[in-house]
């Protein structure tokens, strides 16, 4: 148990430091880097609770993929750091203004927040009698059959969104030499190869 | 003896101090061997290319040559650590030592024998899977850290072909999956007992999902003929151009636990784990982590071979593989595999 609270303790400070200094630090990549550290102690979290599905899946989809992509993304940006630091004073008001906006209205919400009066009765009573399955299968159980039709819609906001992005970056451009494989293959020596009877001196 | 082997397990089985240092004594007994393995797995890559080359492959450093790699280890040790003055010192250093990392934790959830596993997790091949999948942050990390050309190349290379293969090699797995119904490596092997030995083994009836799987564990270890990331043709030696003495080392060692690993992977996923190839009297003999070590070496020899036999892909190509030709074949097993599996009524602990 002790050692369970340790534990506890260790990833969840190393979540909170690390999110602080995805925010704080001044290069992006580093920034990238600290996000990762926040995601594997999440996933850290995870497995204490029980959950080692949903670590090894956040690990896998999230570090694994995600960040991944991003990283690329961020280590191929251009960055001036000391352009990117002029007219902070001047920008400080604005920013100041919209930080205090958002603050109020994180308190309001807070003050006002209701746990929904459902919510206790469905924690008392699991969908899966704890201790029965192994997570894995009861998500899966859950997943598969309750909830199939908004699991179904999320994949079908997934694929709008896929071929959203394709659309946005396909370019159609004339003259572009490209290779099919299909075509190279089908090739014979006939049509690719010509052979020539060269008299000496004359040349082709 | 048996004095000592009781002294032995009354330390580790009741002793409070003894219960706390069991697990790093086990962690040892795995890491240690591993580490001899790595050593060795270079010696035999030089003899193996050697012979397959007609060369005799190392030879002088004591009889065989067999005390080749403690004389290359004892030499980059000698060495003297750079540090590039316009790299990022932190990141730089931090690089080496997660791939190091990375290629040695895999190791917690490899079953060698029915009883004797480190951490038998409910979903160890998951956990493989995202420890293989972090392995390219080691690249990218060592890449951009040099802040030199060459190495950020190798470095988006092999971002690029590792998150692809990445993709097929979870179908693969999936696909296995489906005829296990765990996502335990122990129950994985298991699964894979039947009364036709070598034959139940799931290398047969997934075959076309072998070969991918085999071919997207050379594109996943930067393994010729996709070592693109350190193509020394063009890029001179790709990501570690600018790495030295220790951190060079443990990128390399990195590599070759990361084969190691992965070979282990395929051989618990189709080649029957520690089972025997067939079940009768002198095969069942050898203890079962013997006959995983030889599913392990016969995987590794096939990364030598092919590294012997064929050239580096085309940059292009090895991207067409992946998502044109791996992906679409994967997925398409995966919905054949389901679709038999239900409609024989043969889904397992349905």
């Amino acid at each position: 148990m002790i050692l369970q609270g340790l534990a506890f303790y260790l990833f969840a400070s190393i979540t909170v430091a690390a999110g602080v200094m995805v925010v704080t630090s001044r290069n992006p990549v580093h920034s990238v880097l600290f996000l990762i550290l926040a995601f594997f102690n999440a996933a850290g979290l995870f497995v204490l609770m029980g959950a080692e599905f949903l670590a090894m899946i956040l690990v896998v989809v999230y570090v694994g993929a995600v960040a991944v992509l991003f990283l690329f993304v961020v280590m191929m940006l251009d960055i001036n750091f000391v352009q990117m630091r002029e007219g902070f004073l001047q920008y400080l008001p604005l920013g100041a203004m919209i930080g205090l906006i958002l603050l109020v209205e994180l308190v309001l919400i807070g003050g006002a927040w209701v746990v929904s009066p459902e919510a206790g009765g469905l924690a008392a009573v699991p969908a899966v009698p704890a201790g029965e399955l192994h997570n894995t299968r009861a998500i899966g159980n859950v997943l598969y059959t309750d909830y199939v039709y908004l699991f179904q819609a999320a994949g079908l906001i997934l694929l709008v969104a896929m071929i959203g992005a394709i659309v946005l970056t396909l370019r159609q451009r004339a003259g572009v030499r490209r290779q099919s494989i299909a075509e190279q293959t089908a090739r014979t020596r006939a049509e690719a190869v010509e052979v020539k009877e060269v008299s000496t001196g004359s040349g082709v | 003896m048996a004095d000592v082997i009781n002294f032995f397990s009354d330390f580790f089985y009741n002793n409070p101090y003894g219960q706390v240092a069991f697990p790093f004594v086990k962690i040892f007994a795995i890491l240690i061997p591993l580490l001899l393995a790595v050593a060795y797995l270079t010696y035999a890559e030089r003899k193996v290319i050697g012979a397959m080359q007609l060369r005799k492959g190392p030879n002088v450093v004591g009889p065989f040559g067999l005390l080749q790699p403690i004389a290359d280890a004892v030499k980059l040790l000698f060495k003297e650590t750079i540090l590039p003055a316009g790299a990022n010192k932190i990141v730089f250093i931090m690089a080496p030592m997660l791939t190091f990392v990375l290629a040695m934790i895999g190791w917690a959830v490899i079953p060698f024998n029915a009883t004797l596993v480190l951490a038998d997790i409910n979903v160890g091949i998951l956990y493989l899977f995202a420890i293989s999948s972090l392995g390219v942050y080691g690249v990218i990390m060592a890449g951009w850290a040099s802040n030199s050309k060459y190495p950020f190349l190798g470095a988006l290379r092999s971002a690029a072909q590792m998150v692809s293969y990445e993709v097929s090699m979870g179908f693969v797995i999936i696909s296995v999956l489906l005829l296990v119904g765990s996502l335990n490596l122990s129950d994985i092997v298991m699964a894979q007992q039947g009364s036709y030995g070598i034959f139940s083994w799931f290398w047969l009836p997934m075959l076309p999902m072998f070969v991918i799987f085999f071919i997207s564990i050379l594109a996943e270890t930067n393994r010729s003929p996709f070592d693109l990331p350190e193509g020394e043709s063009e890029l001179v030696a790709g990501f570690f151009v600018e790495y030295s003495s220790m951190p060079f080392a443990l990128f390399f060692l990195g590599e070759y636990a990361n084969m190691i690993l992965m070979s282990a992977m395929t051989a618990i996923l189709f080649l029957g784990g520690w089972l025997p190839p067939f079940d009768i009297a002198p095969f069942t003999w050898i203890p079962g982590p013997i006959w995983l070590f030889a599913k392990i070496a016969l995987v590794l020899f096939c990364f030598l071979w092919v590294r012997a036999t064929f050239p580096r892909y085309r940059y292009d190509q090895l991207m067409r593989l992946g998502w044109k030709v791996f992906l679409p074949f994967s997925l398409f097993w995966v919905v054949l595999t389901a679709g038999v599996l239900v409609a024989f009524d043969m889904v397992p602990n349905s």
